[in-house]
């Protein structure tokens, strides 16, 4: 089954194309990786996705049909900076945006809701953490917010930008498990990612972007020293880590 | 009874102020209130000259349309010319405003509208203005049925809109996401807002306005950590400025609206120092954070 398909996707902000010519299928219940460059349009692919931004051409299907068919079923998960952490509002209340839905936006938070939001915060170990205000969360606690927030839509497809950005290693773990308990229950993630080192050891599938689509496909197909230079390509710092990367193959370079 | 009507209707309007002005700042939209104050002289100016009087539904009319029309120019400057935003809203709002100023002066003969009484408000004269029915019953002022009506208005809206409100304020794309009518929510807040600040001109003109729905909100926003309690003290502090406005005017003999606001400020002034304070010694907010 396929989670998400472009077809010639292109995006332009002012006349300039940043995403050009993206074609992919991603498959089901699967954790994948969008990977490239800093301004290579990582962001903007997945706001594409989202009916965010208006593309110039090209298509998304999503579950093989519109975005409007199915958002129900498709979380997404903004760039943690993306919002004001010092806006007036507790965990929970944050948590409890998961269940909003057009249908529901008149009417009372339910205890269902609320029992689904606790839950949620449960699982990313911030359930004490509930009445706290938002202002009062570190930069790892503001992205756990963010996953269960996400967690609370009970949904099939989880799109996240950039979710290990300013977390400790404890953090990435237990959001790394999370993304593989979710695939055990066959959902699909798709990540905005841009450190290449943990790349690897991360997703099953990687999207290789550079403005246009460098390649698709699984993990293993995709990271050859040709791709990932095409997409990583004359900046010069990267280009080592990528040889790196390349001589040291078989190891897990990253300590945690 | 006379400042019993003053300090009700000064109250209603902070009150309806404080609630809407909470989420202009959390939208970081403060200035926009500026602007639709006074953008909507226009609006209220040409409603006046077509109707030929007063009355209120046609200056409501004028002034919601122009309101409308300023967060509209100013999407627009912003978003397709790609102007900063404030200087979007310093061009929409002046030239507004100026065109307003021109009708003034042009029509004065025929305008019984005093340019002093539009931006600085006369809420010494609500009492005045009695609403007396066919019968002969008198049913008190015409302005505190007015202002009534707008701030039940706005506490339903907020009421059934609360989510809707929360959510677009908070983070706009994730709300987009979930298919939410994110334009909607922005224009039905300015809609209200450009209301408010026209049932808000003849009372506490239409600079004055501005006070009321930032300086109350920006003072709750300094305490508070959660919306509702923001709203309520917002209103409070609102209160407070409409009662204290009108003890400061009678005591130095003064205007009633620039006294309100001035207790406004005050009342800010005095939340602020507290807050510097308290956090020079160790607190109990600041343990908690440390934990
Ligand atoms: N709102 C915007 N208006 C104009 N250009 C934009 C806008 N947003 C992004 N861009 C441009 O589009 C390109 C892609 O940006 P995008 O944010 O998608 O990159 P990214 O891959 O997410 O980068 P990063 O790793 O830094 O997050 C960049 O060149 C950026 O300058
Ligand atoms: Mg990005």
């Amino acid at each position: 089954m396929i989670s998400i398909e472009t077809h010639n996707l292109t995006v332009s902000y002012n006349k300039r194309p940043v995403l050009w010519n993206i074609d992919f299928e991603l498959p089901t219940g699967s954790i994948v990786g969008i990977i490239g460059p800093n301004g290579s349009g990582k962001t903007t692919l997945l706001k594409a996705i989202m009916g965010l931004v208006p593309t110039s051409s090209g298509y998304v299907k999503i579950f093989d049909k519109d975005l409007a068919d199915v958002r129900q079923r498709i979380s997404y998960v903004p760039q943690r900076e993306s919002v004001d952490w010092d806006f007036p509002a507790s965990v929970m209340d944050i948590v409890l945006m998961g269940r909003y839905k057009k249908a529901n936006l008149m009417k009372r938070i339910s205890k269902a809701d609320l029992e689904i939001a606790a839950e949620a915060l449960e699982k990313v170990n911030m359930l004490e953490f509930s009445n706290r205000q938002i202002s009062q969360l570190s930069g790892g606690q503001q992205q756990r917010v963010f996953i269960a927030r996400s967690l609370a839509q009970g949904a099939d497809l989880y799109i996240m930008d950039e979710p290990f950005v300013g977390v400790d290693a404890a953090t990435e773990e237990a959001i790394l498990n999370l993304l593989s308990d979710m695939k055990k229950e066959g959902k699909t993630v798709v990540v905005v990612h841009h450190d290449l080192q943990t790349a690897k050891d991360y997703f099953d599938w990687i999207v290789l972007l550079n403005t246009r689509m460098v390649a698709a496909g699984p993990k293993d197909e995709i990271f050859k020293e040709e791709l990932l230079q095409e997409a990583y390509g004359g900046k010069l710092n990267v280009l080592s880590k990528v040889g790196d990367l390349m001589k040291e193959k078989a190891f897990n370079v990253r300590e945690k | 009874m006379e400042a019993f009507w003053i300090i009700l209707v000064g109250s209603l309007i902070a009150v309806s102020c404080a609630i809407l002005g909470s989420y202009l700042i959390l939208r970081k939209m403060a200035m926009v209130g500026d602007a639709i104050s006074h953008a909507v002289l226009p609006g209220i100016v040409i409603a006046y000259l077509l109707s030929g009087s007063r009355e209120t539904l046609p200056m409501l009319l004028g002034a919601a349309f122009l309101g409308v029309l300023t967060t509209i120019l100013i999407e627009l400057f912003y978003k397709k010319a790609r102007l900063q935003i404030d200087a979007s809203i310093g061009i929409t709002f002046t030239w507004l405003f100026a065109i307003g100023i021109i009708l003034i002066s042009l029509f004065a003969g025929q305008v019984d509208l005093d340019q002093d009484c539009v931006l600085y408000g006369e809420i010494a004269y609500v009492p005045l203005d009695l609403w007396v029915t066919e019968s002969g019953y008198n049913m008190g002022p015409r302005t505190v049925w007015i202002a009534s009506g707008l701030l039940l208005l706005i506490v339903l809206f907020i009421w059934k809109g609360y989510k809707g409100l929360f959510i677009t304020t908070f983070n706009e794309e994730f709300a987009k996401a979930l298919g939410i009518g994110v334009a909607f929510w922005h224009y039905a807040l300015m809609g209200a807002v450009s209301l408010t600040t026209v049932v808000s001109f003849e009372s506490v003109g239409a600079i004055l306005v501005v006070a009321l729905l930032i300086v109350p909100p920006a003072t709750a926003y300094l305490i508070t950590t959660n919306l509702k309690k923001m709203l309520v003290l917002a209103s409070i502090f609102g209160i407070l400025s409409a009662f204290g406005g009108y003890y400061l005017a009678a005591a130095i003999n003064g205007s009633i609206a620039g006294a309100m606001a001035t207790v406004a400020g005050i009342l800010f002034g005095i939340v602020w120092v507290a807050i510097l304070m308290q956090k020079r010694r160790p607190s109990k907010t600041a343990i908690n954070y440390l934990d």
